[in-house]
């Protein structure tokens, strides 16, 4: 039987041209980093990267399918991005290679494959990683010992990313952190931030940090550009930040000693990757504009909470991972109205 | 009216709504040519259902002959519609032909024979601002006119509607948001006047004060040609509606003009509006105005086969193969025969289907025109066709239902709200042909409620049945213990009664016992 259905005529942008876009867009932060933290970040970004895309070859193999157009869509390569722009820069490869298989064969095959998994894959293994590995994890390297002009050659970064460790005079700690460990020691914020504090660093990347989050602004670029581009809504980076500096804004008008101010919190670790890049993951979000909203202020209020009170200075991993669990929940709380009908169901009524 | 005092809450509320899709237009060149008319083709295949409800029902024989506008077939129950012969000819027989019709079969239908000479009946001209509402109702009813905008609604039965119901507001439908489709674009631009007098004759009809001609902003002409023919009338207004499809259906073009939703399970005369086609009311004007019945249209001929798009009008039950020669044939391969438009139209099969009552369109697409992939890739939850319905559905989670087999499910979260347009099948990015599963679930509903009432009704006739059987036993058994204990009474009293007389103690007896036996 020949039945072809209406419609004739298609108008969406294929998922591999979505996912090209989103990369575009992840292009300037990754460069700055790879600028900022010289050959080992470029060396574990390809690696990362490369074991995402043999991952993804190997699950396709094991479902008897052909492996080049599952690699083609591209999302294979964008979860290892992704996790790679989290990663510490100067981190052994092994940590990118061991992330990107768990992400690609644990949060996604097992799931089903693309369009299945309930977590996020880069986040659930970036937090994997940090939980097992939490040395490797949080050695950050200081931007202008390491940079590409001044710190390793390209063979010294091979060896660096393949061998050794990052030797101990180029090693510093992102701000969150100096912050969590400075309030520990009973130090004010203002003690703390003291010579810390560098807007225009900051935006740009000059700092510690993973490798693909420290340059703020330019993260921010790309995500206003995917959503000029219409490849992401603007709901959930808006309620993102919006759900980070509400209560930011609030509890350090309080308390200004205990608290950061907001603009630092939303520059600072993985806010802004997080609310561009991780949380308007499709797969991994609501699918009805008010549970995007939803979703976009827990995540962002999350990130405070954990960051402010818990045990981690950085939570942007999990407050997104503990969102995506009540994706689920969300979507079916907050379906649209039906036209003609009540949200409860019930038909509207002849007036 | 309503558009310019509206409220600005309602204003606003226009201006966040996100539904719909912006489908390429590819209206040109054929919506810039003006309409012409197609010669009449050698045979004519007039199809006996070419409107929504029962078939019409022939009232011509073989051989014989027929003038312009005569009755070939007539409505048959409530919903129906006849059909008029367009043109002079020798009725040739009743046939099975292919049909335009989703399933690809064949249907019955009248073919006849042009004899080229055009002859019509004789027509009558009447002023329907003299006429009584129910006899405007009756004329248009009797000119088999039907919803031209595709849908062939019997227009006469909606008109009725009006009579019963209060509806103020009538709305016609100049949306046009099929792309390549611009024969309702021509008919506005070209015959303005008629459109306008056709509103009119349905407010009068409907009893309605205030009619809103909606046309899409990407047709300033139309809607120019419009506000002229207008401009006398002042319960006549065009009112340009942004062009995005699917404004053209019913529910959206109300909504937009007048802010109220018809319910889910109501109608639109629940909130006092109507909807007709800009080509039902230029049809209604000529039905009413010369006694004209609906027997050609204006057909859109486009698509990037065609050698030369253009804007034909053709007498109903021309073959599409027709059509595809005066507009010089096409010039690449086809890979696609659509009639209607590309978002809602029928893939067809063969060139021998005719156009009928509620064919716009007739396209040629070749490849890239589909950009079809070859197969449909998985979900990934992009919510593009949550944001395109523009009903408020969440299209991937139904179609994710069916698939599952929980139809149940799916219609809890609101299947049979589905107005099927297609526009989250045109936004997936990958493909999923969701309106498909859609369709699908509500024919299976469809064909499971059949089911249902096809069981319920043999539950019905079984339990009758032992009902029946169980009652006629007992009756029995009763029958036989009176009779029993008649009998024993019987020989009880014959018995005590031997001595003196047996006679008449049998004969005051026998009549009942006559009586119970033939009961049992």
């Amino acid at each position: 039987m020949n039945a072809i259905s209406s419609p004739h005529a298609h108008g969406a942008r294929p998922v591999g041209r979505v996912m090209l876009l989103v990369m575009l867009a992840l292009a300037p932060a990754t460069l700055a980093g790879f600028w900022h933290f010289g050959w080992p970040a470029i060396t574990l970004w390809c690696v990362t990267i490369l074991t995402a895309i043999g991952a993804e070859a190997f699950c396709a193999r094991l479902a008897d399918r052909p492996a080049a157009p599952m690699v083609a869509d591209g999302s294979a390569i964008l979860t290892g991005w992704l996790l790679a722009m989290s990663l510490p820069p100067w981190a052994p490869w092994w940590i990118g290679a061991v992330g990107a298989v768990f992400a690609v064969v644990v949060c996604k095959h097992a799931f089903g494959g693309l369009g299945q998994n309930l977590f996020n894959p880069a986040m659930a293994a970036r937090v994997m990683l940090l939980i097992s590995f939490p040395v490797e994890m949080t050695q950050w390297v200081a931007p202008h010992a390491a940079n590409l002009a001044s710190g390793l050659d390209p063979l010294a970064g091979l060896a660096l990313t393949f061998g050794g460790s990052a030797p101990d005079a180029v090693t510093s700690a992102s701000l969150l952190g100096h912050v969590k460990a400075e309030a520990s020691r009973g130090l004010t914020l203002s003690q703390s931030l003291t010579g810390h504090w560098d807007l225009f660093g900051f935006g740009l990347g000059q700092r510690a940090g993973s490798l693909g989050e420290t340059s703020a602004l330019l993260i921010a670029g790309g995500g206003l550009f995917l959503i000029l581009q219409r490849v992401i809504g603007i709901r959930i980076p808006a309620a993102f930040l919006l759900g980070v500096a509400l209560p930011a804004a609030l509890a350090h008008f309080l308390a200004p000693d205990r608290y950061l101010p907001p603009l630092t919190h939303l520059l600072s670790g993985g806010v802004m990757l997080g609310a561009f890049f991780i949380a308007t993951d499709y797969v991994t979000s609501p699918s009805t504009p008010r549970g995007q909203w939803i979703f976009g202020l827990g995540c962002g209020l999350l990130t405070w909470i954990i960051r402010s009170w818990g045990a981690y200075p950085e939570g942007v991993a999990f407050a997104v991972l503990l969102m995506n669990a009540a994706v689920p929940l969300i979507d079916r709380a907050t379906r649209p109205r039906i036209f003609g009908r009540r949200r409860d169901g019930r038909s509207l009524t002849a007036p | 009216m309503l558009s310019t005092t509206a409220p600005a809450r309602s204003a606003l509320r226009r201006l966040l709504q996100r539904w719909g899709a912006h489908p390429e237009g590819r209206k040109h060149p054929a919506a810039g040519t003006e309409i012409t008319v197609l010669p009449l083709p050698p045979q004519l295949i007039l199809p006996l259902a070419q409107h929504i409800g029962a078939p019409a029902r022939p009232l011509v024989i073989a051989g014989q002959r027929v003038l312009r506008g005569e009755l070939l077939a007539e409505a048959q129950g409530a919903i129906s519609a006849p059909l008029h012969a367009p043109t002079s000819g020798v009725v040739l027989g009743i046939a099975d032909v292919p049909v335009p019709h989703a399933s690809g079969l064949s249907g019955a239908a009248i073919v006849l024979e042009p004899d080229g000479l055009d002859e019509a009946i004789p027509i009558e001209q009447s002023d329907p601002f003299t006429m009584e509402p129910a006899e405007i109702s009756r004329r248009v009813a009797a000119a088999g006119v039907v919803g031209m905008g595709g849908a062939t609604f019997p227009a006469a039965v909606k008109l009725a509607l009006g009579q019963k119901n209060r509806i103020p507001t009538l709305i016609l439908n100049g949306g046009e948001c099929e792309p390549y489709l611009s024969c309702d674009d021509r008919l506005m631009r070209e015959r303005a006047p008629e459109v306008v007098d056709g509103a009119r004759i349905i407010l009068r009809a409907i009893g309605g004060d205030h009619a809103m001609i909606g046309v899409e902003n990407n047709k300033p002409e139309a809607i120019a040609a419009l506000r002229a023919a207008a401009a006398d009338f002042a319960e006549v207004e065009v009112v340009p509606v942004p062009s995005r499809y699917p404004m053209g259906s019913e529910k959206q073009l109300i909504a937009w003009l007048t802010g109220r939703e018809i319910p889910a399970e109501g109608r639109s005369a629940d909130i006092g509006a109507m909807v007709q086609n800009v080509g039902t009311a230029a049809a209604i004007h000529r039905a009413i105005r010369f006694g004209e019945p609906l027997t050609r249209r204006i057909v859109t001929v486009s698509g990037g086969a065609i050698r030369t798009p253009r804007n034909l009008e053709v007498r109903i039950g021309t073959p599409i193969s027709a059509l595809v020669e005066f507009c010089g044939g096409t010039t690449a391969p086809v890979a696609r025969w659509v009639m209607g438009g590309p978002m809602m139209g029928l893939s067809i099969q063969s060139l021998d289907i005719p156009i009928i009552k509620g064919s716009g369109g007739l396209l040629a697409l070749v490849e890239s025109e589909l950009a079809t992939r070859p197969e449909p890739g998985p979900c990934i939850r992009c919510a593009s066709c949550v944001s395109a319905c523009p009903i408020g559905l969440v299209p991937l989670e139904m179609a994710a239902l069916i698939r599952s087999g929980d139809l149940k499910a799916s219609v809890e979260i609101g299947l049979k709200d589905c107005i099927g347009c297609g526009t989250c099948s045109f936004v997936c990015p990958s493909q999923i042909p969701l309106v498909q599963y859609f369709n699908h679930a509500k024919g299976e509903l469809a064909a499971q409620d059949r089911g249902k009432m096809k069981q319920d009704a043999i539950r019905q006739l079984v339990e009758a049945r032992d009902a029946r059987m169980e009652r006629e036993a007992r009756e029995k058994a009763e029958a036989a213990a009176r009779r029993k204990a008649e009998r024993e009474r019987a020989k009880a009293a014959s018995l005590t009664s031997k001595a003196a007389s047996a006679a008449p103690a049998r004969n005051a007896d026998s009549p009942a016992i006559t009586t119970e036996e033939t009961t049992a």
